[in-house]
């Protein structure tokens, strides 16, 4: 398979994952010492490094997950992405890939409004060596710089 | 110079018997008192966040702000010092400055170029004279007549603050000395630097977003990641300050513990079913001269200061309309912080903000009272834990300091 198409059906199936409330399953998608982070055009524009999740190791994403499990209130929802073709933009010294993917989710709340509740490109650092392409890195920077209240599930 | 705007009264608003402890669900949903307020509190004689020094750290340099939802500029000007002027052109009521941010010796309107100086003064009309004798501004247009409200301002510890009326107290004398204390112990004398920018939308009156910052009673019970992970909070002290004119508030808890490790502040027990799978997360370092791992303050009418062990960050609150709000929140570090300390700061900032481990919570329970009161415009909310006045208290088990702002919000409002 070539590097376009591994990095593509990686990203549908993570994104299922999160569609399809298994959560669980969603840090599998990483390495073991990865950085995850949801930040903004803006804040990605001036260099500023906070995000609004901010993992920085997969067992981090294994928190996020298992607080909003069994810790987190927030309003039951749904998100459907919508993901792009990935664009390949280089190939790393160790042989990484990193690629740039347009991505839009949609939200469902539980009175059953659909709203467009983020756009954004996630820009990954993909390590394709083993059996499943793993993200060594994945920033996921949302075009807008407003964020609806209560960005619970992953993006 | 200035032309102020109509007073809208509140002669029309619903009665509300006296007291602190019963809060009528009208204030939450109605146009007139989102109007009223603009006038009274957040164009009186307020004081309002309008950012960081640091964020204009060099001449010339500004950014955009608002007052309650009125637009403003905050700028440095060339000989050092903070202005602030409402963003609309005095022609006919263009924004001015139309970037977040930027750097400009001065703003000229897009619209017809009328053209303000750092401090927001008229310096020029285009065409003033017309051309060749023609058209123009009649012969006694006086330039100096006209241009945008500007802002009184207050420097505290590198938080801007402005009010619209320049007859209002000096900010320390309208903080008190107890809250100037509590701003003062967060930054040590240090300078800020910024680590992020957020805009968080709340489906509810920011009224109820105030009252959630105020409310220490809902802290252990609607968020439940601390409990969940069995992060030791046995022991845990704490106490509200609330100000002689209850707008102001500090709600603080500390770790009574001799010495907390950096273990201790992963805080897992051996026997607990849930344990972070990283506890990284919160391996903070000593960073305040005091045992204090929690402090929310609040400046009446909009604004918050935060510290939650290391992570740091100042919210305020715009209203827009009855039942909505943009939060912006601004995390921040310091200058002098060590790359280690500010890798702390980023991973403690997955507790705040609208996915915050602790703070997520909060940006739902405003909508569930804005959607739960939409039929009840003549019901009203109990405010009666820890009494009825709003007083400092030692216990957290308590809505004074939630009465506090009600008390500053009626003297403000005059109803
Ligand atoms: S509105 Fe600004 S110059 Fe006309
Ligand atoms: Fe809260």
């Amino acid at each position: 398979m070539d590097q376009h198409t591994t990095i593509a059906r990686a990203q549908a199936a993570q994104a299922r994952c999160i569609d399809n409330n298994l959560l669980e399953q969603w840090p599998d998608f990483f390495t073991q010492s990865c950085l995850y982070k949801i930040t903004t055009l803006e804040n990605h524009t001036l260099g500023l490094p906070a995000g609004l999740m901010h993992a920085f190791s997969r067992a981090m994403l294994v928190d996020r997950i298992t607080a909003l499990r069994q810790a987190n209130i927030y309003e039951r929802q749904l998100y459907r992405h919508i993901i792009g073709l990935p664009a390949i933009l280089a190939t790393e010294a160790d042989g990484r890939v990193r690629s740039e993917t347009p991505f839009l989710v949609v939200r469902i709340l539980r009175q059953g409004e659909t709203d467009l509740f983020a756009t954004g490109r996630y820009l990954d650092l993909w390590d394709l060596g083993g059996e499943n392409a793993l993200l060594a890195e994945r920033i996921v920077v949302c075009d807008s710089s407003r964020i609806d209240t209560q960005l619970a599930l992953p993006l | 110079m200035n032309d102020q705007p109509a007073d809208h009264g509140t002669d029309a608003l619903p009665d509300w018997a006296p007291g602190l402890s019963r809060i009528p669900y009208w204030l939450f949903q109605r146009q007139d008192v989102a109007d009223a307020e603009r006038t009274r509190i957040f164009h009186g004689p307020s004081w309002n966040y309008l950012g960081l020094a640091a964020e204009v750290p060099n001449p010339g340099d500004y950014r955009c702000t608002w007052v309650g939802d009125t637009p403003v500029v905050m700028v440095r000007d060339d000989h050092g010092e903070v202005r602030a002027w409402e963003n609309r052109c005095a022609h006919r009521g263009a924004l001015i400055a139309v970037e977040n941010q930027g750097n400009a010796k001065s703003f000229a309107c897009v619209y017809h170029a009328w053209t303000y100086d750092q401090a927001g003064t008229l310096t020029s009309v285009a065409f003033q004279k017309g051309i060749k004798g023609q058209g123009g501004m009649p012969r006694d247009f006086d330039i100096c007549q006209h241009g945008p409200r500007k802002l009184k301002i207050a420097v505290l510890c590198g938080l801007v603050f402005a009010s619209f009326d320049h007859a209002a107290v000096p900010l320390e004398e309208y903080l008190g000395e107890a809250i100037v204390a509590r701003v003062q112990r967060v930054f040590l004398g240090r300078t800020p630097k910024i680590l992020g920018r957020f805009t968080q939308v709340l489906p509810n009156n920011w009224k109820l977003y105030a009252e959630n910052t105020r409310d220490s009673y809902h802290a252990s019970i609607l968020h439940l990641f601390f409990t969940t992970f069995k992060i030791n909070r046995l022991g845990m002290k704490g106490g509200i300050i609330v100000n002689h004119h209850g707008g102001c508030h500090v709600s603080w808890s500390s770790n009574t513990q001799p010495k907390a490790s950096a273990d201790d502040y992963s805080g897992l027990r051996a026997d607990s079913g849930y344990q972070l799978a990283d506890p990284t997360l919160l391996r903070g370092f000593d960073e305040f001269r005091d045992d204090v791992t929690l402090q929310i303050l609040s400046v009446f009418p909009g604004f918050i200061l935060q510290q939650i062990q290391n992570a740091l960050a100042v919210r305020q609150m715009v209203p827009r309309g009855p039942d909505k709000a943009d939060l912006h929140w601004t995390y921040f570090g310091f200058e002098e912080d060590t790359p280690e300390q500010t890798e702390v700061r980023l991973k403690m900032a997955n507790l705040m903000g609208t996915g915050g481990f602790i703070s997520m919570e909060d940006g739902c329970v405003g909508g569930f009272v804005q959607r739960g009161i939409a039929g009840a415009a003549d019901q009203q909310a109990l405010l009666m834990m820890g009494g009825h006045d709003a007083d400092s208290q030692d216990s957290r088990v308590t809505e004074s300091s939630i009465r506090g702002f009600w008390k500053a919000y009626r003297a403000a409002m005059g109803i």
